[in-house]
């Protein structure tokens, strides 16, 4: 097994060995191995259109979560300029597993907001993987409060287990802290524009996810409960989290036509992680093009289609 | 639906279990906290508070409207709204069956009351959660019932109380569920910006989705004793960071000592509480208050 890929794309992995072994081969011989290479290639590609083809739900919660996908800070490298990050909530501390700070998209400032997982274990551990504390949100309040005061869009990255289940977390009101950033969100009078790029956990992520227009990446999720979470509840056991994920509905595709998403953008084929540039040249696109659509509006109107949007998720058929 | 509650926030719904076999139906009752036996027509006359050991029992939606409001002048809103299973959902159970049994065995059509009237004379609209009907989840009824109960005051400009009590979001409306609390967050910010007051009462037991929404966004957040309240239920925070919580974690005294609410508040006091602080804040002359009770006579206790 390579743990850098799922097991789904087990047999991915062992074609992209294969190739890179006879790359290698091919560099130290005089056979012509190039052929070969491009037969593997091509099939490799054909291999993953199929796979990719007809994932389960539970499939995409695990792409959604994948070690190599690429992270709010990936997507700052390769879509913004001009990044500043900037660091606590005035009054406790910096929360590492959200990330904020102005950046320019093209050319114009904004104000960036995202969750942020590491990568190696001392890195996942210092941002809590990705999962904040009130003063994360509390962080991402003042960030939004201060966009709204210098006319900046706010455009957040929605990457996280959840919100922290943790004793300091409860001491320091986490409900109060993911409530307040509910209500702020709901009346910014600056354009908001959220962006799943891997997991959706919960209340932690619809804390920086109050918004104007709510993008979904292909193989991102976004529910009310992890699946493992939502089937050791009503199913009694953790390994039922395939089933769950399936009742809930936890896809991007799913979530469009439930109203909720209002965009899809489509990975590369394999999955971001197989392509992070390309994913993240398509997201900076997909970006743009909703900020000028809702530079269009006043702020009035900007507010009043929020309003409808936030309130529209009635008990009707 | 005991068994999901009880995994997520353990002995929280021991009540009923084992009193049944002791107690005979009726008269009597069993107080689950200090085990005392409580006289029906005086445990009614003090709201459900042991008058023992002072616990606040669990009431529901309806009793809560009827012994807060006033008795004059009451008009519920948006009772016809049911809820939809928009999704199909199916655990071990279809969600459709567990509305059916939750109406059938509440008597309401979903987690919330919502009701018009006056408390002391100061006028006010009041929200109440049925916690028997799938544990107060808050699906798109209750996200629904709340707006238009915003809308309400808004239109009459007058104040806005909820008492809450509530596991959080409903796991079988799933997103949708969740949304709800953006949508009840986005409409008490609309009553915020037009100075229309909104109180909180957090009852026992408050998490999730509920307590991080409308739970948390009173102009005052206000606890009765004892009732537990918090974001993560304590069994999974025990699990995550493996250590023993400490003792009256997320109970109100807890939250009043870690500032989370402004006061905790008697069940009796509540209506005379509420009706001064909202005729304040309506700039009202100061409400004329309930002579106190006259108390009740107790028969000996059956012997168990």
């Amino acid at each position: 097994m390579n743990p850098h890929f799922l097991d789904f794309e087990q047999p991915i992995a062992e074609l992209e060995d294969k190739i890179e072994e006879l790359r290698l081969v091919g560099n130290d011989s005089d056979i012509n191995i190039t052929e070969e290479i491009n037969r593997l290639r091509n099939k490799s590609t054909s291999l993953t259109e199929t796979i990719f083809s007809d994932l389960a739900p539970w499939d995409i919660a695990r792409l959604a979560r994948h070690p190599r996908r690429p992270y709010t800070l990936d997507y700052v490298e390769h879509i913004f300029t001009d990044f500043d990050e900037l660091h606590g909530d005035r009054s406790f501390a910096d929360d590492y597993a959200i990330i904020g700070g102005t950046a320019r998209l093209n050319g114009e400032p904004v104000m960036i907001i995202g969750h942020q997982k590491g990568r190696q274990i001392p890195e996942k551990v210092k941002r809590n993987f990705g999962m904040p504390r009130p003063e994360g949100y509390r962080k991402a309040a003042r960030l939004m409060e201060m966009a709204e005061r210098f006319r900046l869009p706010i455009l957040t990255f929605i990457d996280t287990p959840g919100a922290y289940p943790g004793i300091g977390a409860e001491e320091r009101g986490q409900s109060e802290a993911i409530a307040a950033n509910l209500a702020l969100m709901s009346r910014l009078k600056t354009p908001i524009i959220s962006t799943v790029v891997g997991e959706g956990g919960s209340g932690g992520a619809l804390a920086i996810g109050v918004c104007d227009r709510l993008m979904m990446l292909q193989f991102s999720t976004y529910a009310v409960i992890s699946p493992e979470g939502c089937a050791s509840i009503l199913w009694k056991s953790a390994e039922h989290a395939p089933t769950a994920a399936a009742a809930m509905g936890v896809t991007a595709q799913r979530l469009k036509s439930l109203g909720v998403t209002d965009q899809v953008v489509a990975e590369p084929l394999g999955g971001a992680h197989r392509n992070p540039e390309e994913m993240a040249a398509t997201l900076s696109a997909a970006l743009q093009d909703n900020l000028n659509q809702l530079k269009q509006l006043s702020t009035d109107q900007l507010l009043e289609l929020r309003y409808k949007k936030l309130t529209a998720y009635g008990p009707g058929r | 639906m005991s068994s999901w509650l009880d995994k997520i926030m353990p002995g929280m719904n021991r009540s009923n279990a084992h009193q049944k076999s002791t107690v005979p139906e009726g008269l009597w009752k069993k107080c689950p906290k200090c085990g005392g036996f409580l006289y029906r027509p005086e445990l009614d006359k003090n709201l459900d508070v042991c008058p023992k050991c002072d616990h606040h029992l669990r009431i529901t939606a309806r009793r809560r409207l009827e012994t807060f409001l006033d008795a004059e002048g009451r008009e519920e809103l948006a009772a016809e709204l049911e809820p939809y299973d928009r999704l199909k959902f199916k655990d071990t159970k279809r969600y459709k069956d567990r509305i059916s049994h939750a109406q059938k065995s509440t008597g309401e059509k979903d987690a919330m009351v919502v009701m018009q009237g006056s408390v002391q004379g100061v006028p006010v609209v009041v929200a109440a959660f049925e916690f028997s009907f799938l544990g107060g989840s808050m699906g798109a009824v209750v996200g629904e019932k709340f707006v238009r109960a915003v809308d309400r005051c808004r239109e009459q400009k007058i104040p806005l109380v909820c008492f809450a009590t509530s596991g959080g979001a409903r796991m079988q409306e799933a997103i949708l569920s969740l949304m709800q609390m953006a949508k009840t967050a986005a409409a008490l910010e609309k009553l915020k910006a037009e100075g229309i007051p909104y109180i909180s009462v957090l009852t026992d037991p408050v998490f999730g989705g509920v307590s991080a929404s409308l739970g948390m966004l009173g102009d005052l957040n206000i606890a009765e004793p004892n009732a537990l309240i918090g974001f993560a239920g304590p069994r999974v925070i025990e699990q995550t960071v493996r250590e023993k919580l400490p003792e009256g974690f997320q109970r109100s005294e807890f939250l009043l000592e870690h500032g989370a609410v402004d006061m905790i508040v008697h069940r009796l006091d509540m209506r005379d509480t509420l009706a001064r602080l909202l005729a304040k804040f309506q700039q009202l002359a100061p409400p004329v208050l309930d002579p106190a009770p006259m108390p009740i006579e107790v028969p000996d206790e059956p012997v168990s």
